[in-house]
């Protein structure tokens, strides 16, 4: 990484959430803070590492210190970094993330991981060909094309194990060989790039980090199953992930690693970028195919599956983006060492989206049989605030909310369907006992209510009755047989749905409802929110014992609310109440409580 | 046909390769409910009242979209079959006006016998109704959106059978319509009024303007006939009410048209009792119309046919023919025009 010549390196970490976090405005500093003090170094950019608490991150590499990387930048912080650091060649110990021979609070969070998907991100610049072909990139590519008959491709990601990564968890190979067998003129690769999970962005870090593994996987997929066109879908809201997958098609284009006659072979393949405007039903296969073919995102029957007939009525092979940024190791690895990662049925690696009351929330890649505590405690640090773990949701609305208790299950599909919730596209997010399980699940389910095309009935109505049963429950409304109805209607909203994401639309209720069954009592026996999030069923109290009549909470109660006089003890009127809680907030002596 | 043996429900059934579960189970008298199938269009799965649990299948399969395989063990009448297809009636019901009792469909709605069938007396779910208005004054076509199933048969239809595609579902999720583009009036669109979304809507979402409050289903006689209108012959059956007709449908299994209508075969029958509609023939005398009878009219045009034959020549004389008129009848008509006025000045109204 050190380029020819031994100047200093400046990386700044340019993904969305380094850029949401500042990371334009490190770069410029850093190109003004070497302008002014007269220092030449090289300014570069790379994808996400994975430490979005730690962003903006930057990456100075010098000959004698190796790759020091920095956390939580800012463009205040660049004078000093340039001038101790690259200057004086004495990094600056303090705000160091990572680096050789540093050991941090944050070195846990890369160790603990197994970067197959991620190997390039954060390390490359995503706009730069030249880079991923430094770090072997293409080579797995000229290796097929060179010496691998198709059969044989097919053969090697069966014995990898690999499995699709988009939440089903499919066989991969099986499912090229599928495609392949199938009979048909023409054949398409899809790669299904339109993340839509709340908290997901796997897909989006691996786009906007490394492209390229993406495209070569696509190209593999294509040469193995005999496909001469494919599609990328990825929705809209990703402006950087279509700008850098744009780039990286033409620089593969003039690479001569995408077009007619690759690398001299007769192979040809191109590939076209489709635009998903955000519906979440169009990460389903063939509501996605239908996007591209021009109709509503709406999914239909399936067999025959896309494999026999998919876009336009011909074969086609459709992956996640995860599982095509496997593919080109697994070729250059061997599928033995593929498979040799993880448990007997789910080979391999998985990246998560570790989000919530965590104290490091990122991207994280580890080995499949891995622990939810182990991701959730040694890599993510634990909760936030020192709190207490209460839940953690796994595979997004189509997912489910596991408690404690199942903090000691390994990662694999089998074992995580047995509980009620998906492996799902790789969102997980953790909650504390701040969070109210119903109010969770609520917020699940309008998602998907929304989401949902409006095709079966189950889907349509069916979370929409849920929805409305959740509301009631949340608000104090909710009777002991809403209970019943409520899991009654999503165990046959479940059975009875047409497409996945009504199959998978009751799992955040039935999950919850079967780990929190006591929370939802408690809504409804005692209208009680525990978590204190359920407004309508919360109480402020003043305590008469410890209010010293300072009259702050009257100061900040913005619907004045609370009465009585100072130096007397103040009552709140619980008609005007809205619940907003800034009376407990300043309340210097805590005499105000939540009931 | 390969041949398949299947068990329905316990009883062994000899069919063939290629029918769905629902049509096999049709031939043999077994019920299952429907509400998006429609024989007429390509199977679509949405309403999910057809599933039906197959031995070692993964899951509940629609019996309208799945074909028998030999050995296929099928139920179609469980306990849970019944307690989902309740459930999914009951969600419509919960979104679905309780208006029936001046429901132009009351008596041929689908939803209300399949409600009646499974004895849904009391809906479960109660929330919201989805409200949508559509401003829409043709003369012809109806379309009251709260009523709507969304079973898309009127959407696929107009695709499907007459190539027009007027509809499309629009939002998503509980604010999922079918509608037209841009929500216009179906008189701004490409439809031509033929009425298939009428004849296919299986409640009362989309209905005949022209016979709202003119008579309940079951007050009318239904007549079968042939269409007036062209030569093609559709199967008509005409519902008649205290010697009006009221409005024609057509039967699914019979005839050519096989259900199917254009706009003149399912909506122009108001001729039939307008006060402008000629009864008898007219002949001109002193500049007015005076009532005649067929002999006295049919000579007039025969001696006057044979006037100018005489006089100018038959070549002087030009037959045009009706679209109306069966194949054999065209014939006729060229031969007499041919062989008895003796000139090939023939011709027809779909020439023009």
């Amino acid at each position: 990484m050190m380029g020819e010549n031994a100047a200093p390196k400046i990386v700044v970490g340019l993904g969305s959430c380094g850029i949401a976090a500042g990371a334009r405005e490190v770069l410029a500093a850093f190109e003004r803070e070497l302008k002014r003090q007269g220092v030449r170094a090289k300014l570069g950019r790379t994808g996400c590492l994975g430490l979005c608490y730690r962003e903006v991150l930057a990456d100075v590499i010098t000959k004698s210190q190796g790759r020091i990387s920095y956390g939580n930048v800012t463009p205040v912080m660049v004078p000093r970094i340039v001038e101790q650091h690259i200057i004086n060649d004495k990094p600056v110990e303090e705000w160091i993330v990572l680096g050789d021979g540093y050991t941090t609070p944050d070195t846990d969070f890369l160790t603990r991981q197994y970067r197959i998907v991620l190997r390039n991100c954060g390390r490359i610049d995503p706009e730069a060909i030249e880079e991923y072909v430094a770090r072997d990139g293409y080579k797995a590519l000229q290796k097929v094309l060179a010496e691998i008959s198709p059969e044989d491709v097919i053969s090697i990601i069966k014995e990898s194990g690999l499995r699709g990564r988009g939440g089903a968890g499919f066989p991969t190979g099986l499912k090229w060989e599928f495609t392949r067998k199938a009979k048909g003129d023409k054949k398409y690769i899809i790669c299904n790039a339109d993340e839509g999970d709340p908290g997901a962005f796997m897909d989006r870090s691996v786009l906007e980090g490394d492209p390229h593994s993406v495209l070569e996987g696509v190209l593999i997929a294509g040469y193995a199953v005999g496909a001469q066109e494919g599609f990328i879908y990825v929705r809209a809201e990703y402006p950087l992930a279509v700008k850098r997958l744009k780039v990286a098609l033409e620089q593969a284009k003039s690479h001569g690693f995408l077009g007619n006659n690759i690398l001299g072979t007769p192979f040809n393949f191109n590939i076209k970028i489709k635009e998903g405007a955000g519906a979440f039903v169009c990460g389903e296969e063939t509501a996605l195919i239908a996007s591209i073919e021009g109709r509503r995102g709406m999914p239909r029957l399936r067999p025959p599956f896309p494999a026999t007939s998919g876009l336009w009525g011909k074969p086609t092979c459709i992956n996640n983006v995860e599982t095509f940024a496997n593919i080109a190791w697994i070729i250059s690895n061997g599928a033995g060492k593929y498979s040799a990662i993880g448990t007997e049925k789910s080979k391999g690696t998985k990246v998560f989206a570790l989000t919530g009351r965590i104290k490091r929330s990122g991207l994280v890649e580890v080995p499949m049989g891995i622990t939810l505590r182990e991701i959730i405690f040694d890599i993510g640090g634990g909760i936030k605030d020192d709190g207490k773990f209460k839940a953690v949701q796994l595979g997004g609305p189509s997912g489910g909310c596991l408690s404690a208790d199942l903090l000691d299950i390994p990662i694999d599909y089998e074992t995580i369907t047995q509980t009620g919730a998906i492996m799902g596209s790789g969102g997980m997010v953790v909650a504390d006992e701040r969070t109210c399980m119903v109010d969770l699940a609520k917020f699940f389910l309008s998602f998907t209510q929304n989401e949902s095309c409006g095709e079966c009935v189950p889907c349509r109505l069916g979370t929409k009755r849920m929805l409305e049963i959740l509301i009631r429950l949340t608000q104090g409304k909710g009777e002991e047989e809403d209970l019943y109805l409520l899991r009654n209607l999503a165990r046959d909203v479940k059975v009875a749905s047409l497409c996945g994401l009504g199959q998978t639309a009751p799992n955040p209720v039935l999950t919850t409802l079967e780990y929190f069954k006591e929370e939802y009592e408690a809504h409804v026996r005692e209208r009680r929110c525990y978590a204190g999030v359920c407004t309508d069923l919360t109480v402020f109290v003043i305590k008469d014992n410890l209010c010293k009549g300072c009259g702050i909470c009257v100061k900040h109660c913005p619907v004045e609310a609370i009465v009585g006089k100072r130096k007397e003890i103040y009552h709140i009127d619980e008609s005007k109440c809205i619940k907003c809680g800034l009376c407990m907030e300043h309340c210097p002596f805590d005499a105000i409580y939540r009931a | 046909m390969a041949q398949v043996i299947v068990t329905i429900n316990g009883r062994r059934i000899k069919t063939e390769i290629g029918k769905t579960i629902l049509e096999v189970a049709k031939e043999n008298g077994i019920y299952i409910p429907t509400l998006c199938y429609e024989p007429r269009l390509k199977p679509y799965g949405a309403c999910r009242v057809c599933l039906v649990e197959v031995e070692g299948a993964k899951g509940l399969l629609p019996a309208c979209a799945t074909e028998v395989t030999d050995g296929m063990e099928i139920a179609t009448d469980t306990v849970t079959l019944y307690e989902i297809r309740r459930t999914i009636v009951e969600l419509l019901l919960s979104d679905h006006p309780p208006n029936c009792l001046v429901c132009e469909s009351a008596g041929s709605c689908e939803l209300q016998d399949l409600a009646y069938r499974l004895g849904i007396e009391e809906v479960r779910f109660k929330g919201e109704q989805y409200e949508y208005k559509v401003e829409d004054f043709n003369p012809l076509i109806e379309r009251d959106h709260s009523k709507c199933i969304l079973c898309g048969r009127c959407v696929r239809i107009c695709e499907e059978v007459q190539g027009i595609k007027v509809y499309d579902f629009i939002n998503r999720g509980f604010e999922t319509v079918v509608t037209t583009p841009f929500d216009r009036s179906l008189t701004e669109t490409e439809c031509e009024f033929c009425g298939q979304c009428v004849s296919t809507c299986p409640t009362g979402a989309l209905i005949d303007r022209q016979r709202k409050f003119k008579g309940r289903i079951w007050e009318t006689a239904k007549v079968r006939s042939i269409c007036p209108y062209c030569g093609c012959g559709c199967q008509i059956i005409i519902h008649v009410k205290n010697g009006e007709v009221i409005g024609i449908s057509a039967d699914v299994e019979c005839g050519v048209n096989e259900g199917n209508l254009c706009a003149k075969g399912r909506f122009g029958y108001n001729f039939i009792n307008h006060q402008d509609r000629l009864k008898t023939p007219l002949i001109r005398k002193d500049g007015r119309f005076i009532e005649a009878s067929w002999e006295e009219a049919l000579k007039v045009v025969t001696t006057n046919l044979s006037k100018i034959k005489t006089k100018y020549g038959a070549d002087s004389i030009a037959g045009l023919s009706s679209a109306k008129c069966t194949n054999e009848e065209n014939y006729l008509f060229q031969k007499f025009m041919r062989a008895v006025i003796e000139t090939n000045n023939v011709d027809h109204c779909a020439r023009l």
